[in-house]
């Protein structure tokens, strides 16, 4: 059995020579990302390469945002330090072959899961973070209250998304035609279309209340109604890993039932010392052994909760009402307030 | 006297494969070669093992699958329920398409360049060797970026030219500059020769490629004329002729009228579109490669010897005449090979046109398709392949034209 692995280990090696050497990069998915991520001593998590809200570098150079604390929270669950991150930028044309080719170990930017990139691409979604839709944004003064008035007009669009194929979908299916420019990430895509360059930027509604978020003058662009498209956004691990596909999907399932159950960052040290709900004892680690079960400690999920707060906290404080980004919690607001978030029970 | 024998023939024998250098070369040669293509081979069944083991198997079906997206510069007919296949041809189109006018403007720049950095003149001289060193030595990737931002920033957009008093107005009326690329008025003909536009153009194209030999069977006469009676006949009116008249003739019946660009909604409309990410790539690639094809004149002028100048000079030619009938010509045989190098450096630096959004093969195939599809090796594989057969097709045809200049030795 060593010989086969140590075998199996020089043919990767070699594998990956070949590659190089051909100008390729396909993936060598390494069994145990858990153990990889514990012996490292550092977790290393695509996110975007700079999207206010969702994650961005702050003035000190400390990536925040709404995925980087997904990343976070698995960080603080797996390593007990959710400062154990490296984080690495991908883009939307980089970031499968980054996943597939063990670079990262979990992509947490606002990835729309679909049927192709589950079964064709081969990775596991764990789970939704943000449910979304693709939206237009338009400036003020020409004038549009509709997408279905957009008949010419110039679309600026991120290159290698499948906002790409909604769009051609749209203008199809509403007989009318416009010209796309594609851009490679969504900075150059500002820089276009403050310029004029286009006349409509699009992209997930959220993405584009993040853009404008850091617009000058916010107030001059607007929102069209129309969302064209399902687009539920959410982390995901490379297929054939199912004990660290575990390990992510129950994390973000721990922020989200501890919104439910009301454990917070403020409460969480009192609530960790025992509640009479069974539920949140059994979150955070003082009944039952669900930790050891997922191969890591009995806090690990208090120690996520405690990394950023829950759920609730983390949308508030990254791309909340209060925040420059301002979004709502519309469908991201927990089942029993009625959104989507629900979280399957922790038992 | 002496008696002569033959030496022994010696009978081969297998030790001799080791022992006699005359073969010991072809052994170890054998040797190597094999250690190479087992080597390969073991990589290459190593490789598919392991993408075998991984679920991964190359199938080109893709390929005949729905494209589902759109593209902006289509030379072809193409939308976005063609296929993944269809859409690569665009991509490829494309891409050629910015190779050739970067290989023509890089070319012509650059020879006038590198004679002109050779000039007496101080300024102009010195003016040129600037423009060289400040272009080859920034990335094209750079300049690439430098010149779209520039048109983007810097042009009006399409709604400045809107209102009664607008901000940006037509050049002449036919000409639209703005921050999405350049609108010209584009010829059509309204009634074209054997039913379509296309055969249309190519009845035009074949006129043209008969002017041009016509122009040079007329130069040939005269120049046979010269020989014979030392006297050249005036024939500029004659070429001018040739080169005119069928295409006047040809436009007239088809009846060509020009379809002026004009704003309509959120664009111009009608006309030609030249996008700013087309230009900003023929530009940038036409500069950055016209600077080291500069050079290669300079090198190539600077090889042929001091005294044909002065024997050419003392023959009573001008300047001018110097350089074009004594030096280009020798210089040529210099120049070309480097040249040929730069034309593949050019068609291989148009990959980056991503940089600026412009839709070529690696924006098509190995950019949207390869996201969409998720088909990686296949979609890399067949753009290394492309852009190898076009950089051996390059190759053969400037060896070719190579092999026409080269010195004649008889």
């Amino acid at each position: 059995m060593a010989d086969n692995q140590e075998e199996v280990k020089m043919k990767k090696t070699v594998l990956f020579g070949a590659l190089t050497a051909a100008g390729l990069s396909a993936g060598a998915a390494a069994a145990g990302t858990l153990d990889d991520v514990k012996a490292r001593g550092t977790l290393n998590c695509g996110v975007a390469t700079g999207l206010v809200g969702f994650a961005t570098p702050d003035a000190n150079g400390e990536w925040q945002g709404f995925d980087v604390a997904v990343c976070r929270a698995v960080a603080a669950a797996v390593l007990g330090d959710a400062t154990a991150v490296e984080f690495v930028p991908t883009t939307g044309k980089t970031r499968f072959t980054a996943l597939a080719s063990g670079e990262i170990d979990m992509l947490a930017r606002n990835t729309t899961w679909t049927f192709s990139r589950d079964v064709d691409l081969k990775f596991t979604f764990v789970g939704v973070n943000y449910y979304d839709g693709q939206g237009f944004m338009v400036p003020k003064d020409l004038g549009v209250s509709s997408a279905k008035e957009l008949d010419g007009a110039t679309v600026c669009i991120q290159t290698g998304t499948t906002t790409e194929l909604n769009l051609a979908d749209f203008f199809r299916v509403n007989g009318i035609s416009y010209e796309p420019v594609p851009i490679e990430t969504n900075a150059e895509a500002q820089q276009q279309y403050l310029a004029g360059a286009c006349d409509v930027y699009t992209t997930d509604a959220s993405g584009l209340a993040a853009t404008r978020a850091a617009f000058e003058a916010p107030g001059d662009h607007v929102l069209l109604p129309e969302i064209i498209s399902k687009e539920p956004l959410g982390p995901l691990v490379r297929h054939g890993d199912n004990e660290w596909g575990d390990v992510v999907r129950w994390t973000l399932n721990a922020l989200i039932s501890a919104e439910e159950l009301g454990i917070t960052s403020t409460n969480i040290s009192e609530m960790g010392a025992g509640t009479n709900n069974p539920e949140i004892n059994r979150i955070l680690g003082t009944e039952g052994t669900l930790g050891e079960m997922l191969g890591l400690d009995a806090d690990w999920a208090m120690k996520a909760i405690t990394a950023g707060g829950n759920y609730g906290e983390i949308f508030e404080k990254n791309i909340g009402e209060s925040t420059p980004i301002g979004l709502a919690r519309g469908l991201n607001a927990q089942w029993t307030d009625g959104g989507l978030l629900y979280s399957p029970p922790f038992r | 006297m002496t008696t002569m024998t033959d030496p022994p023939q010696e009978s081969f024998r297998v030790s001799m494969l080791i022992n006699d250098t005359r073969y010991r070369s072809y052994t170890f040669q054998f040797i190597a070669l094999l250690a190479l293509v087992v080597s390969i081979a073991y990589l290459m069944s190593n490789m598919f093992a392991n993408l075998r083991d991984q679920g991964l198997f190359l199938s080109w079906a893709f390929l005949g699958e729905p494209a589902g997206y759109d593209i902006n510069q289509r030379l072809i007919e193409y939308n976005s329920q063609m296929t993944h296949w269809r859409a690569t041809l665009v991509g490829v189109l494309n891409t050629l398409l910015v190779a050739f006018l970067a290989c023509v403007s890089a070319t012509v720049l650059g020879v006038i360049a590198g004679v002109l950095r050779l000039s007496n003149n101080w300024l102009v001289s010195k003016l040129m060797s600037a423009y060289v060193e400040a272009f080859r030595n920034v990335p094209v990737l750079i300049w690439i970026i430098i010149i779209f931002t520039i048109m983007t920033a810097v042009m009006p957009a399409p709604r400045a030219f809107r209102g009664d008093e607008p901000d940006a107005a037509m050049l002449f009326g036919l000409f639209a500059f703005t921050n999405r690329g350049v609108y010209v008025p584009a010829p059509i003909l309204g009634n074209p020769l054997f039913g379509s536009a296309a055969m249309g153009w190519l009845l035009i194209v074949l006129g043209l490629v008969g002017s041009f030999f016509g122009a040079k069977a007329l130069s040939a006469w005269a120049n046979a004329k010269q020989e014979l009676t030392g006297e050249r006949p005036t024939t500029w009116y004659i070429t001018l002729a040739i080169w005119f008249v069928p295409l006047l003739v040809l436009l007239t019946i088809m009846g060509l009228s020009w379809n002026v660009p004009a704003l309509k909604g959120f664009n111009f409309a009608g006309g030609l579109t030249i996008r700013g990410s087309l230009i900003a790539l023929w530009f940038a690639l036409a500069i950055y490669t016209g600077a080291f094809i500069a050079e290669n004149v300079r090198a190539g002028i600077q090889a042929i010897s001091k005294g044909q100048t002065e024997a050419a000079a003392s023959l009573g030619l001008r300047p001018g005449r110097i350089m074009n009938l004594v030096i280009l010509p020798q210089a040529l045989r210099v120049i070309i090979p480097p040249l040929i190098s730069q034309y593949l450096n050019i068609t291989k630096n148009s990959s980056l046109a991503i940089a600026v959004g412009y839709m070529d093969i690696t924006g098509t195939l190995g950019g949207i398709t390869l996201n969409q599809t998720g088909r990686a090796i296949e979609c890399v594989l067949l753009l290394m392949l492309f852009y190898l057969t076009i950089s051996l097709l390059i190759s053969a045809v400037m060896n070719v034209y190579n092999n026409s200049v080269k010195l004649k030795e008889r």
